[in-house]
């Protein structure tokens, strides 16, 4: 019956030092790991809240501009990131994360933060120079190495037994940009709205899955082997030039693709909460100068400026009809609503695979 | 062939065949070679792809440091946390009858059920900047969710049973007539708890506080909703392993994941440690 009371009193006699210094040796311990973690406290730091393919090119600019902002003004910043698909971030930054900048895929998802959110005003993309989209890009095919499905141009991707990998519109902004330029295609192509919609019908058929963001789709792509043709930004597209080798994929340039223009913005309600617009307005400012202009057609964006970027670079990107969504779809607050939002185009013709 | 005679004797107890045992050895080893010892492997290889030099830059990197730190910070709150609630908990189920019992050991249990993500969104839901108390805590500067305290919060909800559910068990096996001689003999109710109830259960508690904490350093589907991935920021180690391979970093990825499963070979050397170091007192509790 009292056997447990006996083991601990003969525990307690075998080593009471013992027990004490393991005690301590804990404490010590915990005590250390709070220490190293409170040790380490932010100096001026700006939050970039940005979209998926980005990471690298943003990699570079905040390299760049603090080294800039160091020089002007002899203080460091520390500029943070956060990467995901362009909706999921917008969602992020309405439920109240930090940004003090947004740079997202499409001009919605910041229209969506203006309308949900006091943070930013309706007209914030007449505030910058070029409708607030320091770069642009646009959507090629990214397809295996002597593309041996035969995609040449949109027409091809709803052929049956063409494998398409594009991320999810719902979440990912560089999935909207796929689904309009596939859209606008069409729509010469074929004319009538019926046809169109069986069109994008078969090219949803086509889809084994969608992911959240472009970044997701490119590893589904490119490291887990699945799919005949990658709906990718023609950045995402180089960069998995870069990383795996050109003797593995190779890039299709349709015929006709869309004029994407990621645009970027100040969150007004956080960086007056926190006293950070001089610095935000300098960082976004620092993307139309002449460096990051370099550095944006280095990772493969088309800069607004070329006469700034590296020749050889600027060569690298084809020539090809882009269409832009103001003529084409008239906007992009009227292109969200008839095609993404809940029971849209998306919903009526996306029948996910049993 | 001398052998024989002492798996036939063995064997007549349960009636299998030496090779009929030998047959579901091996498979089992295999399972677990292919399984579990082959993948984790796998992580140590693929993490010395760059050499020691990659490696080790890959673990000094800033951001990896803060993820690292992030880490340890969030399992040193909220692991002490749950050891005080879970023995509280288990404290109420094992020794009360109440009305509710059942809901409470429902409750206790709730975390195992319900998948991270909505662990994840419930704290969005509540405190994120549209949620119920947003408004007034950004009126009041206080960072719940996409910041520290959401992610301990989440971290909290996805590993409060693993301590309450090793005690209760073993506190109702154990009964309470210890402790009812420990109040007989005058201690105090604080005196009895600390001399005689803790230290009767104090193999479950490790063994709990060891799991809790494991789990606690690994989780990742209900932190990934409330971190927000602020490299450097919010970023725990799971998603920075994340976020470096989305990065085609693959070797600096395996290289914080085979970190990340280091610490989780640590806590199990720490228990089998502590198991060999108190082994008498093991036995004892054991056989109580």
């Amino acid at each position: 019956m009292s056997q447990s009371v006996r083991s601990s009193v003969r525990a307690a006699a075998v080593s009471p030092w013992r027990r004490r210094f393991d005690f301590a040796a804990m404490v010590a311990a915990f005590a250390f790991v709070l220490f190293t973690a409170f040790a380490a406290r932010a100096q001026t730091a700006l939050l970039n809240v940005s979209y998926d393919p980005t990471r690298e090119l943003y990699r570079d600019v905040n390299a760049a501009f603090a080294a800039q902002w160091k020089a002007q003004t002899g203080q460091s910043v520390t500029i943070r990131q956060s990467h995901a698909g362009s909706g999921a971030q917008a969602r992020a930054v309405i439920d109240g994360i930090g940004a003090d900048v947004v740079t997202l895929a499409l001009a919605g998802d910041i229209d969506a933060i203006a309308q949900r959110t006091s943070l930013i005003p309706r007209d914030w993309q007449k505030r910058l120079p070029q409708n607030s989209a320091p770069y642009t890009s646009t959507i090629v095919f990214l397809v295996r190495k002597g593309n041996p499905k035969g995609v040449k141009d949109w027409g091809d991707i709803a052929k049956p037994g063409v494998a398409v990998i594009t991320p999810n519109p719902k979440t990912s902004g560089g999935a909207r940009w796929n689904y309009l330029a596939a859209w606008a295609w069409a729509k010469r192509a074929y004319g009538d709205d019926a046809k169109v919609r069986d069109y994008m019908a078969a090219v949803l058929r086509n889809v084994p899955v969608l992911d959240t963001g472009a970044r997701g789709s490119t590893t589904t792509f490119a490291q887990r082997n699945l799919g005949d043709v990658l709906l990718s930004w023609e950045n995402e597209a180089y960069l998995a030039l870069d990383e795996f080798g050109a003797d593995k994929f190779e890039i299709v340039v349709p015929s006709l693709s869309i004029l994407a223009e990621p645009p970027v913005s100040i969150v007004d309600g956080n960086v007056d909460k926190k006293g950070t617009r001089a610095l935000a307005q300098a960082y976004l400012d620092f993307l139309y100068t002449p460096a990051a202009q370099k550095i944006i057609a280095r990772r493969h964006y088309r800069p607004r400026f070329p006469e700034h970027a590296d020749p050889a670079d600027v060569a690298r990107l084809p020539n090809l009809r882009l269409v832009t969504i103001d003529e084409e779809f008239g906007g992009w607050e009227k292109a969200q609503k008839e095609h993404f939002a809940d029971a849209g185009t998306f919903d009526q013709l996306y029948k996910p695979a049993r | 062939m001398s052998e024989p005679a002492g798996t036939q004797a063995d064997a007549s107890v349960t009636g299998e065949s030496f090779l009929v045992r030998a047959a579901l050895i091996a498979a089992a080893l295999a399972f677990l070679t292919l399984f579990l010892f082959l993948p984790l492997v796998a992580v140590f290889v693929e993490a010395g792809g760059r050499g020691l030099e990659g490696y080790l830059a890959a673990l000094s990197e800033p951001d990896a440091l803060s993820a690292i730190r992030l880490t340890l910070l969030v399992a040193a709150i909220s692991v002490p946390l749950n050891v005080v609630v879970g023995v509280a908990a288990a404290w109420a189920i094992a020794r009360y009858r109440f009305r509710g019992r059942n809901l409470l050991v429902s409750l206790v249990d709730l975390p195992f059920s319900v998948s991270p993500v909505i662990a994840g969104l419930v704290y969005v839901l509540l405190f994120g900047a549209q949620g119920y108390f947003g408004p007034w805590l950004r009126a009041h500067d206080v960072e719940i969710v996409f910041a520290l305290p959401g992610i301990v919060l989440a971290t909290l909800f996805v590993t409060f049973p693993f301590v309450a559910r090793e005690l209760i068990p073993h506190m109702e096996a154990i009964g309470s007539t210890d402790e009812e001689a420990a109040l007989t003999l005058g201690a105090s109710p604080w005196r009895m708890f600390f001399a005689i109830s803790l230290p009767n259960v104090k193999w479950s508690l490790l063994y709990g506080v060891l799991l809790c904490n494991a789990r606690a350093m690994g989780e990742f589907g209900a932190v990934a909703v409330v971190s927000g991935r602020i490299r450097g920021l919010t970023a725990t180690m799971p998603l920075h392993i994340e976020i470096l391979y989305n990065e085609y970093n693959g070797a600096a990825a395996f290289a914080v994941a085979s970190l990340l499963a280091g610490l989780a070979l640590v806590t199990l050397a720490a228990k089998t440690f502590l198991e060999w170091r108190y082994a008498d007192a093991i036995a004892a509790a054991r056989h109580s």
